[in-house]
């Protein structure tokens, strides 16, 4: 049960900013993702709260105490990496012991906690094997281990999925999922690049961009409500269709498209729709977009079809029921919901849209 | 076809006959020479006519040979040891530690090995003569690590950049410090490399001759190799070639028995590769 909050951290190689004025506060037994693309900082981040990187300014508080001073161990935080980082010379029960036989912990104790954990990640029967006689999802449970068995205050997980194959990934990702069920009182900070990671095991994401915060909320939150045109993008695949907008007495115009009815004002405003938010026009209805298919990209249940919109800079995606038999160069006319429509202000924070008052 | 084949095969061993003849041939003579006396020594003959062990025997038995056998053994084992403990922790702060200068050091530790010898010599009669050292073992010791530390400084170095830095964070991570960072994870690690090191450094503290020579001044302090050259027959004019050879077979001994030891440790040493877990 740990709170950690970040206070005005900054973390600086030289005359490189890797991060600024990072303001943040983690609830006790909160899974908190960092995502953003990389070079973002988030991987700094992950190990200025861990420890291995000194921080350059600002405060971090575990509990309402300084922490900045104290080394990993003394934090109390358990750390997964990457490329797992198993010591190769010792077996898989002795990897989960290193840490607690530093600490000088009672032979017993090392004992049970290292066979409760091995029950745990049903490693049980492994616990005499080598690190390299293990496969990459063994390895990567090993690694789990030996951060579960110190009772970590905080547990801190670097990219830890990367390393494996497509489908190990998805099982990976839900035993990370019931680990936190089961560890409910452990604060856990996870940083990937990966939304899809982000969005299911996330209760709050952090998205990061050029060493600073862009958005901090519930993955749906970020979804629904993105607060700048970079979140709009990053979350969500594939990616929001944003558009410059032009407000006129019908409402909103992008390029080539059919006027929106949403009251808005000022410069270098732009319009987002999720591709998934676009759909086939009912008769009637009035049309937002009509053009031929540029290009269809067949994923299964859905299919990717792309439109260009005259004078429009990149292409507006729509994402249609994979059963529908589109083909390239087919005319589609594409209704949306004013609802679904973002707006975004000319410094790319998303701005309130009202609905055009209808005339009588 | 297979006419060519087989010529190929047969030249193929006949060079590798040719190698390891060249390079086994000095010492089967020695074997050979050890093994005989008087003025069969000076007949030139390549198989044992005679098998008499009276040379071994009054190498051993006469005169101060054990006892620089044993000063021998004494030096070069410090040496290892010492250097190996300055090598570990010096390679560790040279690959891991960022700090300035750090390529400089590294060049000027190598620069060390650059000197001749006979260049340093008088300057090191002088430190040794300052730090009491003269005439023991000690002073060899001491002299030695000119030579040693470069190399086992170098080759650890460069073992341990290569190991991967998540393994070190892992480990600070389990709440150890650099001490036992080094002792607990890279050192077993680091064994063939350690191995091989340790055996190099063995054998160039083994060999010296002319730190030796100049020392070390009483019989009792010497090491092999010099008082191997200043064996001296029962006339000053006789040149005692089957108790020299005898010795020089006995001090080689211990160099081969430690490569048979370690050959396994050495192969993994040059083969090893993929430490990540």
């Amino acid at each position: 049960m740990t709170r950690l909050t970040l206070d005005k951290i900054a973390k600086s190689y030289g005359t490189v900013e890797a991060l600024r004025d990072i303001d943040l506060a983690i609830e006790p037994g909160e899974f908190v993702v960092f995502v953003g693309p990389s070079g973002c900082g988030k991987s700094t981040l992950l190990r200025v709260i861990a420890g291995l990187e000194e921080i350059t300014a600002g405060d971090l508080n575990f509990d309402g105490t300084r922490v900045n001073d104290l080394t990993p161990a003394q934090r109390g935080i358990a750390m997964v990496f990457q490329s797992y980082a198993l010591y190769p010379h010792m077996s898989v029960y002795e990897n989960m012991a290193f840490g607690l036989k530093l600490a000088k912990t009672a032979r017993e104790t090392v004992r049970e906690k290292v066979e409760a954990a091995a029950e745990m990640l049903q490693l049980s029967e492994l616990l005499d094997r080598l690190p390299r006689q293990l496969s990459g999802g063994q390895r990567q449970r090993v690694a789990i281990g030996r951060a579960i068995v110190r009772d970590p205050r905080v547990f801190l997980f670097d990219e830890p999925l990367s390393n494996l194959d497509a489908a190990l990934r998805v099982q990976t990702r839900i035993e990370i999922a019931a680990l936190h069920e089961r560890m409910a009182e452990t604060t856990m900070i996870y940083v990937t690049h990966d939304q899809v990671e982000a969005m299911t095991l996330a209760d709050r994401i952090v998205v990061l961009r050029d060493g600073r915060v862009e958005q901090v909320g519930a993955p749906m939150e970020l979804y629904d409500r993105p607060a700048n045109t970079f979140v709009a993008q990053f979350i969500g695949s594939p990616a929001m269709n944003l558009a410059p907008a032009r407000p006129g007495p019908d409402g909103l115009t992008i390029p080539g498209c059919a006027p929106v009815p949403l009251a808005a004002s000022g410069e270098g405003l732009r319009l987002g729709v999720r591709p998934e938010a676009l759909r086939l026009a009912e008769p009637g209805e009035p049309v937002f977009n009509e053009g031929p298919a540029t290009l269809v990209e067949k994923l299964g249940e859905t299919q990717l079809v792309y439109f260009e919109p005259e004078g429009a800079e990149t292409p507006l995606i729509a994402k249609l029921p994979g059963a529908l038999p589109a083909r390239r160069g087919e005319v589609f006319r594409l209704a949306v919901d004013p609802a679904d429509l973002r707006l975004f202000g000319a410094d790319g924070k998303a701005m309130e849209a009202t609905p055009l008052p209808q005339p009588a | 076809m297979t006419a060519m084949k087989l010529l190929k095969r047969a030249a193929f061993w006949a060079l590798v006959a040719g190698i390891v003849l060249f390079s086994v041939f000095p010492f089967y003579y020695a074997i050979l020479t050890s093994l005989e006396t008087g003025s069969g020594i000076f007949t030139v003959s390549y198989w044992p006519d005679a098998l008499d062990l009276g040379n071994y025997a009054s190498v051993m038995n006469e005169g101060e040979f054990p006892r620089n056998f044993l000063n021998s053994v004494g030096v070069a084992v410090a040496v290892v040891i010492v250097s190996l403990c300055l090598a570990v922790t010096a390679a560790y702060a040279l690959s891991r530690v960022p700090f300035r200068g750090r390529g400089l050091l590294l060049l000027t530790v190598l620069s060390v090995s650059m000197f001749p010898q006979i260049a340093v010599l008088a300057g090191l009669f002088e430190m040794v003569r300052y730090f009491g050292l003269y005439n023991t073992l000690g002073s060899l010791i001491l002299s030695y690590m000119i030579f040693t530390l470069p190399f086992t400084v170098w080759v650890l170095t460069t073992f341990m950049r290569d190991m991967p830095v998540e393994l070190e964070e892992a480990a600070i991570v389990d709440g150890a410090t650099p001490l036992q960072i080094v002792v607990k994870v890279f050192l077993p690690l680091l064994w063939p490399a350690l191995v091989t090191t340790g055996l190099l450094a063995f054998i160039q503290a083994w060999n010296e001759f002319l730190f030796a020579l100049t020392f070390v001044a009483s019989n009792d302090t010497r090491t092999v190799p010099v008082a191997i050259a200043l064996l001296s027959g029962s006339s000053g004019k006789e040149v005692p070639w089957g108790e020299i050879m005898a010795a020089s077979v006995i001090v080689t001994l211990p160099l081969v028995a430690l490569v048979l030891v370690f050959q396994r440790r050495i192969v993994a040493g040059l083969t090893a590769g993929g430490v990540k877990g």
